[in-house]
């Protein structure tokens, strides 16, 4: 693990397993930095949730739990957000081949929410191949201010 | 904590108290054999009660939308009781309010499926 800290950012950065008990300690991580920054207790569990998902997109359907295979967390936190990069190095997917969750026909289905959950519950998503192999998942939740 | 499932009768209805964390991994997995013991039992009113869940992921959501399926396979229902917010917001987020039956009072609930 690498943990650099300077007055506008804090960044960590880990390589973790390919094993559901990272998806536990990605959430671990990234919470108690948002807990950090002030964060409410809705907002952690919407990043919470956000972060779980990404993360076992990353273990099971990228990674498919190959132990060779590493999962890339990174996280910056800045004063007014966090930001959150989570990077396998699976095979990678076109999102667009992927059903509408939110179509009639899909809603019966077991699975295929993690996407839409994921956007709901952070402020900004990004997701994309990285070469030369590997899917990463950009996303920002921030602060909310009263 | 992982969920923990406890299956009460009240009259023909099985009511299934549930509390914890519906995730993948241990927690969707005994929601998933307690629902198909019950299934394999030919009970064919299910009531489950979120009342004490905290969480549910997306193969937490998988596993009740497939609770659901596999009763409806058998000539049964599913239906939902004591949703809290998060959970309320996960099933308008994912347009299955249009699927579940959903109650705020226990009573009721078992009344319906008469």
């Amino acid at each position: 693990m690498g943990e650099e800290q300077s007055s506008a950012t804090k960044t960590l950065d880990i390589l973790l397993d390919s094993t559901l008990d990272s998806v536990d300690e990605a959430e671990k991580l990234v919470l108690s930095l948002a807990r950090e920054l002030g964060f409410s207790e809705d907002d952690l569990h919407d990043l919470g949730m956000a972060v779980r998902e990404a993360m076992v997109n990353a273990v099971v359907h990228g990674n498919r739990y190959n132990l060779n295979k590493k999962v890339h967390l990174s996280v910056a936190k800045e004063t007014d957000r966090l930001s959150v990069k989570i990077t396998d190095e699976g095979e990678g997917f076109e999102r667009t081949g992927l059903p509408d969750p939110l179509a009639e026909e899909n809603l019966l289905r077991q699975s295929g929410r993690g996407l839409l959950l994921i956007q709901a519950f952070v402020d900004e998503f990004h997701m994309g191949r990285v070469p030369p192999l590997g899917t990463e998942v950009r996303m920002v939740k921030y602060r909310k201010t009263d | 904590m992982s969920v923990k499932l406890t299956t009460r009768q009240v009259g023909d209805v099985s009511v299934m108290d549930a509390a914890g964390r519906i995730t993948l991994g241990e927690g969707s997995s005994v929601f998933r054999e307690t629902l198909r013991e019950l299934v394999a039992k030919g009970q064919k009113k299910v009531l489950l009660n979120l009342a004490d869940v905290s969480y549910i992921d997306s193969s937490g959501i998988g596993e009740l939308v497939s609770g659901f399926t596999s009763v409806t396979n058998q000539g049964g229902q599913l239906k939902l009781l004591n949703l809290n917010k998060r959970v309320q917001d996960l099933l308008q987020i994912t347009k299955l309010y249009t699927v579940f039956e959903v109650f705020e009072d226990e009573a009721a609930a078992v009344r319906s499926f008469a």
